[in-house]
């Protein structure tokens, strides 16, 4: 069953200070279907994460759609009302990065478990799932309730994984995840991946080290400076 | 650009919906055919400089003020029509009992010669409680979920720091059970140590109550992390308004651009 | 015809002092708070030969209540003998040829400085308090006009966290005199510098009170039968002084509202409502033998200490 379907996607920075726009991309299509992983590829600053970012409405595309497919219909994320986007992200649509927005005073096993507590699930067992999610990514049990605004960057990415996978979405974009995780770490997020993929989540990614996801991969799309190719077969 | 189309998935009835306020003191014109929508569980961010209307905004939404047009409604039971029609009366109830507001200044929100959790129970004697025990424990709690030290709940307000006083404020506003709360640049004027912790507790409040929020500021670096939705306001106008990442990372208009570039 | 015989001879005063305009604004005040329990109606304020703040508003009220075949009483702190008490009376009698009296049974009109007498009043009495701040509302709101606001939004909320701020300091509601009461459910007043002993009097009773305030120029009612309320907590009971168990060393009388003369050790109480104590030694001279010392007292809001 197909999740997304875009066409013709493109986004340029309207620069009112420069008086000119910035071209970011144009002419992207491609569809992915329930539990395909697609691979974004290109060289830096070609446009890779402002697609996913645009893909998650934190861009606004000029042009094109974004058809996201629900059970009620599809529904163009390019133009859709703030609400349904926000209620997709609660939802369905789910965005992993490099950053964390760490929150002051909040522990490690709430900001886990925070995506669970929202969907309803008594406190008491989110915690206890959450903590199996911090293990997995090899969080040490003597930070699961300490603040992560002052933990390495390493861990803090380990925490935002955790909290970014531990609800199966319908849809994951994925802005290198990877990077400045420890072997073990990388490890776990690709078997978690892996997982999640066999239960139907499609996903499209930016990886620094495709290796890692080799596997997983269905199909990818490569952006050049000006303009994007067919995707093609892997 | 794409016009953005009606919500299609979002089912649930707008809590809060206001269309096409004006509102002029004489030449100046502080309102311009403003209209904002906040859905139950929702924060919104109202952003702009001094003078953008944001205030003039959020006083309406209080009802402290009638637009010279416009039309205010909130999904409450018991509560149709536009609520710029109740009388003095009506508003006055209205607003103690299912509006709770948080001014920048303290002054303007407490009764600093009377006790904090008195203050708190201010509101819950308008509402009609008349148990002193009752009182006692629904002020604690009150006070608790803003996280004021208990210890100091007879304090007056006079007595207190800054962010002391606006967790008074605070839980002044939430004693109720609001529908709604508005927050009138809440932690303008506090130590940055302090403006986080009362950032935080604002943000505790609305994971663990789901309560829908107005929050009107001028630093964004606020708005970045309370609110889902900003509204930029300029010259009584809605500039611009979307998600908060969308508007911060990609703002489309002029004014919302050298707002984000002047961000340090 | 001359102008002479139309007009009415010169007088050197107005009967009852007050000149029939000023009677006649007054009369329609007092209507006005008796169709309004509890509600502050502002009037005019008259020079009276007495000092503001000496009870012109109640001597004023009085006034224009009187006619020959009044019988009045005049009580200050409960007695009809001080000072003020006495030449209040005299002058009223003067002006009005109405009778005086002491003894609350034979008075049509009592005027009343922090006190409501223990007996009962009747349905044909009418009982006139001087009032020094009529605005329940002046602790907590200075502005008079916002205070008149809350009353007229039944903004009670402040009145209400005063007493709540005196059980958080002190354990107990503090108010003495004056405890703010509700009238029929809608108007907070303050009714007089009364003690709480005297305020459950008010409440649906058979005589209508007027309460007037010369210097702030204003003046409230509580009509017979209107309830008046104390402002208390529900888990909080209101509690009146702690006076039912005292005697008189006087006349030794119980049960009644005291007045306490410290001595050098201890101290002893007396009846504050003075003529009930004379009533009471009468009485049991009477049953002693003494000739001529016979006299009535009838039956009283407060009985063993209690009130029914």
């Amino acid at each position: 069953m197909t999740v997304l379907q875009v066409e013709n996607l493109g986004k340029q920075f309207q620069m009112h200070h420069l008086g000119q726009s910035l071209h970011a991309f144009d002419s992207i299509n491609f569809t992915l279907a329930q539990g395909e992983f697609l691979l974004l590829r290109g060289p830096n600053g070609v446009g890779k994460s402002t697609l996913l970012r645009t893909l998650y409405r934190s861009y606004l595309p000029q042009e094109g759609h974004i058809w996201y497919h629900t059970t009620e219909g599809r529904i163009d994320l390019a133009r859709a009302a703030d609400v349904d986007i926000a209620l997709l992200r609660r939802r369905e649509i789910g965005f992993v990065t490099q950053f964390l927005i760490a929150r002051p005073r909040v522990a490690a096993e709430d900001i886990v478990a925070e995506p669970l507590r929202l969907a309803g699930i008594p406190a008491a067992e989110a915690t206890a799932q959450a903590r199996l999610w911090l293990a997995e990514f090899g969080v040490k049990r003597d930070l699961w309730r300490a603040y992560p605004t002052t933990f390495s960057g390493g861990e803090q990415q380990k925490v935002n994984l955790a909290r970014a996978l531990i609800l199966p979405q319908r849809l994951l974009l994925l802005d290198e995840p990877t990077a400045s995780l420890d072997a073990g770490a990388r490890a776990a997020l690709v078997r978690r991946l892996a997982d999640l993929k066999a239960q139907g989540v499609a996903m499209i990614g930016v990886f620094h080290h495709p290796g890692d996801v080799a596997h997983l991969i269905d199909r990818d799309i490569e952006l050049t400076a000006k303009e994007v190719t067919e995707d093609v077969a892997v | 650009m794409n016009a953005m189309l009606p919500p299609q998935l979002m089912t649930t009835p707008p809590l809060l919906t206001m269309t096409g306020l004006c509102r002029r003191y004489g030449r100046v014109t502080a309102l311009d055919d403003v209209s904002a929508m906040v859905y139950p569980g929702e924060v919104l961010g109202i952003v702009g400089e001094s003078g953008s209307g944001k205030s003039t905004l959020l006083r309406m939404m209080n009802l402290e003020d009638t637009p010279d047009s416009g039309d205010y409604r909130l999904a409450l039971p018991d509560l149709p029509g536009n609520l710029f029609d109740l009388d003095r009366f009506a508003r006055r109830m209205l607003c103690a009992t299912r509006i709770g507001i948080v001014y920048q200044n303290p002054h303007q929100g407490l009764l600093m010669k009377h006790t904090s959790s008195g203050n708190v129970a201010e509101r819950l004697l308008i509402a009609g409680e008349r148990s002193f025990a009752a009182l006692r424990a629904r002020g604690r709690v009150a006070l608790e979920a803003s996280e004021f030290p208990l210890d100091r709940m007879d304090a007056r307000p006079i007595e207190l720091s800054g962010g002391m006083q606006q967790r008074v404020q605070l839980a002044k506003a939430i004693a109720l059970e609001p529908a709604l709360l508005l927050l009138d640049e809440p932690t303008t004027g506090l130590d940055v140590s302090v403006q986080a912790l009362v950032l935080d507790t604002l943000k505790r409040l609305q994971r663990d109550r789901a309560i829908t929020m107005v929050i009107v500021s001028h630093d964004l670096g606020v708005l970045r992390t309370m609110a889902d939705r900003v509204m930029v306001m300029r010259h009584g106008r809605v500039v611009e308004q979307g998600l908060a990442d969308q508007v911060f990372q990609d703002p489309q208009h002029e004014y919302t651009q050298s707002l984000v570039h002047a961000k340090l | 015809m001359t102008i002479a015989a139309l007009t009415k001879a010169w007088q050197p005063m107005s009967y009852g002092f007050l000149d029939p305009s000023a009677k006649r604004e007054l009369r329609r005040k007092m209507l006005k708070a008796i169709a309004v329990p509890g509600c502050q109606m502002p009037y005019a304020s008259r020079e009276v030969p007495m000092a503001r703040g000496w009870g012109t508003g109640g001597l004023q009220v009085t006034l224009t209540l009187l006619k020959p075949q009044s019988v009045v009483k005049v009580i200050d702190q409960g007695a009809d003998d001080s000072v003020n008490a006495a030449s209040i009376r005299s002058f009223l009698s003067k002006v009005s040829g109405a009778a005086e009296t002491w003894d609350t049974l034979a008075a049509t009109i009592i005027q009343s400085r922090h006190r409501i007498p223990e007996e009962r009043l009747r349905a044909d009495q009418v009982l006139v308090l001087q009032v020094p701040n009529p605005e329940p509302l002046r602790p907590v709101e200075p502005n008079m006009s916002i205070a008149r606001q809350m009353h007229a939004d039944a903004d009670y909320g402040r009145l209400w966290l005063i007493l709540y701020e005196q059980m958080v300091r002190a354990g107990r509601i503090m108010e003495g005199a004056a405890y703010p009461a509700l009238v029929n459910g809608r108007h907070v007043m303050t009714p007089s510098p009364i003690p709480r002993w005297d305020v459950p009097k008010l409440h649906m009773a058979q005589h209508l009170t007027f309460l007037s305030a010369g210097r702030e120029k204003r003046l409230y009612a509580v009509p017979p039968f209107t309830r008046v309320e104390p402002l208390v907590f529900s888990d909080v009971p209101y509690q009146v002084e702690d006076h039912g168990g005292l005697t008189c060393h006087r006349s030794g009388v119980t049960g009644y509202f005291m007045n306490e003369i410290p001595q050098d050790v201890g101290s002893v109480f007396e009846l504050s409502d003075s003529h009930l104590g004379i009533k009471a030694i009468r009485l049991s001279q009477a049953e002693g033998g003494v000739e001529g010392a016979a006299d009535q007292i009838g039956p009283t809001w407060y009985e063993n200490g209690v009130m029914p």
